[in-house]
């Protein structure tokens, strides 16, 4: 539904965008990933329609954002970065202004604004002006406005920032619930987000494409992937994993007193877990504690991102 | 046009939203009112008749200032706050935009005009003046307002301050009142053949004005400011489209 084709954006000399390209199809959620500055918001941008691209083109559900604007405006809904909003409106004024714009009268307007107004729960602080309102409620009109034509495309520059836990936590479900039937991208720099809501994940940097894969394949990346940490009450040398099948290095780690404890990378797709718990009950080894490493996306959107601030 | 309607009607919205146009209203109805019988008063020329000259004349100078108030925030409020992004990437196209704000601001106007009534009155209750003359005044008064409104909303779209934005069109406008005037003609007069003067003073609101103001609504000073509010409010959406995200 949505297709970037080698977009890039220039400002002056900088490249704030190069040579970009990913499709997003119907029922993924998308995270996008990078430092500040990597070209995030202004990929956002020229996607609404908003910024020029200097080269490349970008699509929305088959409309061409440069050449038919108004199309792939219509089939997008768009939380700006910041959610800016008009303060000296009420969220009901300033969702009825939205909804006339996007073609939304009597009955239906007045259903959809109900929906969403329940959505996002801004239904005590409809009319109050929206500059007195807390940033988490201005950031629910904001998402509000984006959902209320219901469009297949969602946009949404940073949409939990500055939520308080149990509001990121709505706003992460809200985006689950719809996200079935839609197109969803987002970005964020909270990485525990990623697994929580997105299916797939992209990283730039400097304005390239570093990454793209699922979560999954993300945390993969990680340098200390699937490896074993395990810590005995009793004395085992590293030497003795070593010997273990399926076991490719062993790495001592410092221990308290007693204690010894390795860092044991298996070999390959083998099944190190199973060999080192058999050999601790066998050999009698005192195991007091083993954890597999699931990855640390930070640690991969480090290594990934490393040397473009 | 339904976007420009939805967009006419926040934005008129917003001129209420706020004290700004009570305060605005008030003070513009002191302002013209004050200089009017102090005109008056001042040039001791009693003529005996009962018209609103002296209340017309003062308009376009009254306007060079209160009107680049109304126009400042149009576009220069949207670029700061950023709901320039929200209001850009819904599916509008930008003249759209620029004309449903600048017929807000030319509404507000109006009102403010309209609300000067109990002058008319006070007139027609003192003599008998040739209302015909009276409308066209009118008329032409908003007109030319409408003329200040499209430098003022062009000048809002070239600064995200207000106040440049205000000083910019308050000096265009000064320039277009000014442009009939020997202040200006004559330093120029030494050095340009009389075309070029003429057509200086063909730009003039004040010759315009006056014009629609002796009871004489001519086509060509509809035209002069038609085209001119046209021209400026083309250059407006233009300007937005070139740094609407700078």
């Amino acid at each position: 539904m949505i297709e970037i084709r080698n977009l890039s954006k220039r400002f002056g000399p900088l490249h704030a965008v190069e040579d970009l390209s990913f499709h997003v199809a119907k029922g993924e959620v998308l995270g996008f990933l990078g430092p500040n500055g990597a070209g995030k918001s202004t990929t956002m941008k020229m996607l609404t329609g908003f910024l020029e691209p200097s080269a490349g083109s970008a699509s929305v559900c088959g409309h061409d954002v440069q050449k038919d604007p108004l199309a792939a405006k219509r089939n997008i809904g768009y939380l700006p970065e910041g959610a800016p909003l008009y303060g000296d409106m009420t969220p009901r004024g300033f969702l009825n202004f939205v909804a006339e714009i996007r073609g939304l009268s009597g009955a239906q307007r007045k259903a959809r604004i109900d929906e969403v107004v329940d959505r996002v729960h801004i239904g005590g602080v409809m009319g109050q002006r929206i500059e007195t309102l807390s940033k988490g409620f201005k950031r629910r009109v904001g998402l509000a406005q984006a959902i209320l034509h219901d469009p297949p495309v969602l946009i949404l520059d940073e949409p939990t920032d500055g939520l308080d836990p149990n509001q990121k936590h709505d706003v992460r479900a809200l985006i689950l619930e719809m996200a079935q039937d839609k197109c969803i991208v987002l970005s964020t720099h909270i990485l525990e987000e990623v697994p929580a809501v997105c299916t797939r994940a992209i990283v730039i940097a400097k304005g390239k494409l570093r990454f793209d894969g699922t979560p999954e394949d993300m945390r993969r990346k990680a340098a200390g992937f699937g490896s074993i940490s395990v810590q005995f009450a009793s004395q085992v040398s590293s030497t003795d994993l070593e010997g273990l099948s399926g076991v490719q290095k062993v790495q001592a780690q410092p221990a308290g007193e007693g204690l010894t404890s390795f860092t044991v990378f298996p070999s390959g797709a083998s099944n190190a877990l199973e060999s080192v718990t058999r050999a601790a009950n066998d050999r009698n080894w005192n195991l007091t504690n083993i954890s597999v490493d699931g990855g640390h996306l930070d640690e991969v959107f480090r290594q990934i991102t490393a040397g473009s601030n | 046009m339904s976007n420009t309607l939805a967009i006419f009607k926040r934005e008129l919205g917003a001129y209420f939203a706020t004290p700004v146009a009570a305060v605005f209203i008030f003070i513009f109805l002191v302002a013209l009112f004050a200089f009017t019988f102090g005109a008056g008063f001042f040039t001791g020329e009693p003529t005996d008749q009962a018209d609103l000259q002296s209340f017309f004349l003062l308009h376009p100078w009254v306007f060079v200032l209160f009107i680049p108030a109304i126009s400042m925030r149009l576009w220069s409020e949207e670029r700061r706050v950023g709901t320039i992004e929200l209001l850009m990437t819904l599916p509008i196209t930008t003249f759209q935009a620029v004309l449903g704000k600048f017929l807000a601001a030319w509404c507000f106007v109006a009102i403010s005009l309209a609300l000067t009534f109990s002058i008319w009155f006070t007139v027609n209750y003192l003599g008998e003046p040739d209302n015909g003359v009276i409308f066209a005044s009118y008329v032409g008064s908003l007109l030319m307002a409408g003329a200040y409104l499209s430098i003022g909303s062009f000048a809002s779209a070239l600064s995200k301050n207000q106040v440049i934005a205000l000083v910019i069109s308050v000096f265009i406008c000064f320039g277009f009142v000014l442009a009939g005037m020997p202040v200006v003609l004559d330093p120029l007069s030494g050095f340009l053949p009389d075309s070029a003067l003429n057509t200086i003073r063909s730009f003039s609101f004040l010759t315009h004005f006056e014009g629609i103001s002796k009871g004489l609504i001519d086509l060509r000073n509809l035209i002069f400011f038609g085209s001119l509010m046209g021209c400026f409010l083309v250059a407006n959406a233009a300007v937005v489209d070139f740094k609407k995200a700078s």
